[in-house]
């Protein structure tokens, strides 16, 4: 094991030398700020412990934004390369290593936390449950995806980033074209990451499905836990498909097989397929959770049920069947032949209908309704003509033959931001609007709030639009420059100034969580938005044991029927009783470092020394195994206690129903 | 048409050949479908977000409680099968069509050019004329050309937007394309699928020649271009970036790529970057034939037809 220190380290370029001198700067002050403020113990009890699906949920969502930060900055680095002709910012290497974090990054470390995080602590909620089925599952899920993403991040500090694209095809992602470990970092702490995310899959499957309160049958539940449920659903069938082909690729990287090489008989073709069969249904795992939290949205801002649940929930469970048969259509330049082509055409046009069936759903929902455009509300009206003009694109681009013209061109890069940015980001945006005060018992600054929606729709935008055109005159994707007698330096260089005012909307956004941490009015009522579904029945922020008492369903939007009927508002002393609840544990948070450590080995390809690390793996099992802790019992009086500081103040100054 | 309209046209909405132009006829098909959809969706999104905003003077308003309507819901999700079906149609069509020589030129017998990506650089093969270029590829205009494509390395995509569509090149496989040029004139082609540093780069030109001054060039390469020779030719496959060559003989006496068991030519210390190197693995079974070349004649009786078409 022979280790170069010049290598390991990568050096000679001001920009990650600057990221190496500010990682080390940050990790400083927050051991600094941690020891002043001698808030080591709580770190570890509060969170670092925790099985509560509310801290858990918190933390995916920290940890996805921080995630898009530094996949925001990747792209925009990847802007400013291509502003102008001939520029000579990043050289080619470097251009490739950063769009290639900057896909994986935000698919899967930022997209993916964030809709985790808020389904973690919204569903348990919204469907009367203490918790989720496995809590302590459920932290080793969320440090699992930590350790992952954390490996994936030090890449570009330590032995060089992964450079293939975010799909990461072979023969270019083998050892014959890229001999460098950065590619190992792939394979590795994808792997990792993508344990967490098939558990957490499973835990929510569980969850929705034993743990709904009494009364809410299949077709009672919000639209937000339906989505989540599919979502789930998709991520147990199309999980194990990228484990199998990561774990090949490790093999064929680290072990010298020949699933996917040139030599040895390896077969290029089958990576793409097998990456493609979880990638396509990927975007729906992302895209279905999103639609659920428009659907929530849109029905309290119009203040309305949702027009046509059935018709969602079917469109849902169709959109789900599709997602699964259309993986062909990211290939179909292969030359698979035209009748492959034809039969993925049209499924994949086909997933253009349930979608159509949503929007209208949600059109009609809002007709007739009473529109209040608050912050989230704003985010859910401008998905409707983005996303539209991303699904419009998709059926463009779902015409195999036509396809042969946009394959690979900016025109495909701009489609599919338009259906994940608004489709994804914007969700997610809506939801951290709308649920901020359920989290932390303060609302975000509605002011800064618009100025973050304005400033992020419009540089989305002009960022995005322009690459239609650049596509289908003939610009590609991933290339890190282009000559000045292409004729594409105009658009270009709008397309990055729309990539800078879209920054300055995720500043503001930033800011707002910053302003309202401080200042934002803590007076506020457990159900600011006049909402629908359970979770708003219960304090903001929910106690840890969720609801004192569990309320029962009898309709769909339960919370609005117990409003409208008075009913299981109050709560009266006798109906207060124990609460069972699980202990806290330090295994999760052992496994994530473990796997960590293993991975990082691993992507050394110092073999050994990885196998010794991995039995600390079998260790962290084991232990699992003879722990007997059965959890604790929450009692009446400090239940009484919790319930009494939110109840008693009769509403008295405090801000109810604000638009 | 709005992408069409300004003077600079877009070159996919210029085509040259009938190829390029059955794929413009199907996108301008198409986008009539998407400009009404998108009027009509964003016109009643206005409207509903207009009519049923909150003002202070609805402030009582209580929206009514409406479950759905079976008939609406049956119309939004007739309407959109329609216009599926009314794609799916011409995209069937099409995609048949551009697999066959275009039927404009059915009277002229279509000429052949494999053409063998490389990192990073593009390698025409003229068999019947018994010449190679590099970078370059000179075509009679107005005779369909079938370009025979494959890879000696990464997976890469040739594509000459104004005269066609693209397909993959990949190694050990072979797929095809008929283009053609109803005009003489200078077109670029690139590759589209990244494949490392060099991707940038890896433009060529197409030349489509008047017949008759096609069969001039040929004649003059064949007077004065060097002869390809094996060291040559593997010296090409190295990861480099080239400029325009010309040479008379072709590669595919050595070795044809598209061939399931032709031998594997990588370089891998060539393409190391900065950052921790991994341990390469050295293939005994390619070495050898990579090294030895005439191991490549007894694949000479392999059935190619096989793989093409994957």
């Amino acid at each position: 094991m022979d280790i170069n220190w010049h290598d390991l380290f990568i050096v000679g370029n001001p920009l990650i030398l600057g990221s190496q001198i500010a990682i080390l700067l940050s990790v400083i002050g927050i051991v600094a700020l941690l020891t002043y403020l001698k808030r080591w113990k709580w770190l570890w009890r509060e969170w670092l412990t925790t099985v509560d699906h509310k801290k858990i949920g918190i933390m995916y969502i920290l940890a996805g934004v921080l995630m898009f930060f530094r996949g925001g900055v990747d792209g925009l680095m990847m802007k400013a390369q291509t502003s102008r002709p001939e520029m000579n910012f990043l050289d080619a290497q470097h251009y490739n290593e950063v769009f290639t974090t900057h896909g994986v990054i935000m698919i899967l470390f930022a997209a993916m936390p964030l809709l985790i995080g808020i389904m973690n602590y919204v569903i348990p909620l919204q469907i009367g449950a203490r918790d989720v089925a496995f809590p302590q599952l459920n932290a080793l899920s969320f440090w699992l995806f930590f350790s992952g993403a954390m490996l994936f991040n030090i890449s570009f500090v330590i032995g060089g980033s992964p450079d293939a694209g975010w799909a990461a095809y072979f023969p270019l992602a083998g050892k014959e074209f890229t001999p460098g470990i950065g590619n190992n970092y792939y394979a590795v702490a994808i792997q990792i990451a993508g344990i967490g995310t098939l558990i957490s899959g499973i835990n929510f499957i569980v969850t929705i499905l034993k743990m709904r309160a009494k009364g809410m049958t299949l077709m009672k539940m919000p639209m937000f836990t339906w989505t989540s449920f599919i979502a789930s659903v998709i991520i147990v069938s199309a999980f194990p498909i990228f484990t199998v082909a990561l774990a090949l690729m490790t093999l064929d990287r680290i072990f010298g097989t020949h699933f996917f090489t040139l030599s040895g008989g390896g077969m290029d073709m089958m990576w793409v397929n097998l990456f493609w069969l979880w990638g396509h249904p990927e975007v729906y795992i992302v895209v279905l959770p999103a639609f659920g939290m428009f659907s929530e949205v849109i029905a309290t801002f119009s203040r309305k049920m949702l027009f046509g649940y059935k018709s969602m929930v079917f469109s849902v469970v169709g959109i789900a069947l599709l997602s699964m048969l259309v993986w062909v259509h990211h290939f179909f330049t292969m030359g698979a032949g035209p009748a492959v082509n034809s039969v993925f055409s049209i499924t994949t046009m086909m997933i253009a209908i349930p979608t159509g069936v949503k929007m209208f759903n949600w059109l009609f929902t809002m007709r007739k309704g009473r529109i209040e455009f608050s912050t989230a509300m704003l985010w859910a009206l401008a998905f409707i003509p983005c996303f539209l003009i991303g699904g419009i694109t998709g059926v463009m681009l779902a015409m195999s033959a036509a396809d042969y013209q946009y394959h690979n061109t900016l025109f495909l890069v701009a489609h599919f931001h338009y259906t994940l940015i608004p489709g994804v980001v914007f969700a997610v945006f809506a939801g951290l609007y709308y649920w901020w005060p359920k989290m932390f018992g303060h609302m975000l600054n509605e002011k800064l709030g618009k100025i973050h929606f304005w400033l992020f729709t419009i540089g989305f935008n002009v960022t995005f639009m322009p690459m239609f055109f650049l596509g289908l005159d003939g610009a590609v994707r991933r290339s890190y420059t282009y000559s000045a007698e292409s004729g594409f330096a105009p658009l270009f260089l709008v397309s990055a100034i729309g990539a800078v005012i879209l920054a300055l909307g995720f500043a503001t956004f930033c800011y707002n969580i910053y302003w309202s941490a401080r200042y934002a009015d803590r007076n506020i009522s457990n159900d600011p938005w006049n909402a629908r579904t359970l979770e708003w029945a219960t304090a903001s922020p929910a106690p840890f044991y969720n609801f004192a008492k569990v309320p029962e369903v009898k309709t769909l939007d339960a919370f609005w029927y117990m409003k409208k009927h008075n009913e299981g508002l109050t709560l009266s002393d006798d109906e207060i009783k124990e609460i069972h609840m699980p202990s806290n544990s330090g295994l999760p948070f052992y496994m994530g470092i473990i796997f960590g450590i293993t991975g990082f080995l691993l992507v050394f390809e110092w073999k050994l020394a990885a196998l010794v690390a991995a039995v600390g793996i079998i260790i962290g099992l084991i232990i699992r195994s003879f722990d007997y802790n059965d959890g604790f019992h929450v009692t009446v009086d400090e239940i009484k206690e919790t319930e009494k500081s939110w109840r008693s103040s009769d509403g008295k100054g405090v801000k109810n129903h604000v638009g | 048409m709005l992408l069409s309209g300004c003077d600079g046209k877009l070159v996919v909405f210029d085509p040259k050949g009938p190829a390029a132009r059955d794929i413009l006829d199907l996108i301008n098909w198409s986008l009539v479908f998407m400009v009404v959809i998108f009027v009509f969706v964003i016109g009643l999104f206005v409207f509903v977000i207009w009519k049923y905003r909150a003002r202070p003077d609805n402030d009582g308003y209580e929206p009514p409680e409406e479950h759905g309507s079976t008939k609406l819901e049956m119309i939004w999700t007739a309407l959109p099968i329609v216009i599926v079906i009314a794609l799916t149609i011409p995209t069937v069509k099409t995609v048949y069509g551009l697999e066959k020589p275009p039927a404009e030129y059915a009277d002229k017998e279509p000429i052949v050019i494999n053409v063998t990506s490389a990192d990073w650089k593009w390698i025409f093969s003229y068999p019947e004329q018994g010449i190679e270029t590099v970078n370059y590829v000179n075509i009679p205009a107005g005779t369909p050309v079938q370009f025979k494509l494959t890879s000696a390395g990464t997976m890469q995509s040739f594509w000459v937007p104004a005269l066609g569509g693209q397909k993959y090149t990949m190694n050990k496989m072979e797929t095809e394309m008929y283009l053609t040029a109803d005009q003489p004139g200078e077109f670029l082609g690139r590759n589209t699928n990244f494949n490392g540093r060099g991707y940038a780069d890896m433009e060529f030109t197409v030349e489509a020649k008047k017949p008759e001054d096609f069969e001039k060039w040929v004649k003059e390469v064949k007077d004065t271009a060097p002869k390809l020779t094996e060291k040559k030719y593997l010296s090409l496959l190295k990861p480099t970036h080239l400029g325009r060559e010309t040479y008379v003989g072709t590669h595919l006496q050595w070795v044809d790529h598209g061939k399931m068991n032709s031998g594997t030519y990588t370089n891998p210390e060539l393409y190391e970057v900065h950052g921790v190197k991994g341990k390469i693995f050295k293939d005994e079974e390619s070495k050898d034939k990579s090294t030895n070349m005439d191991g490549m004649n007894m694949d000479e009786n392999s059935d190619g037809g096989e793989q093409s078409g994957h």
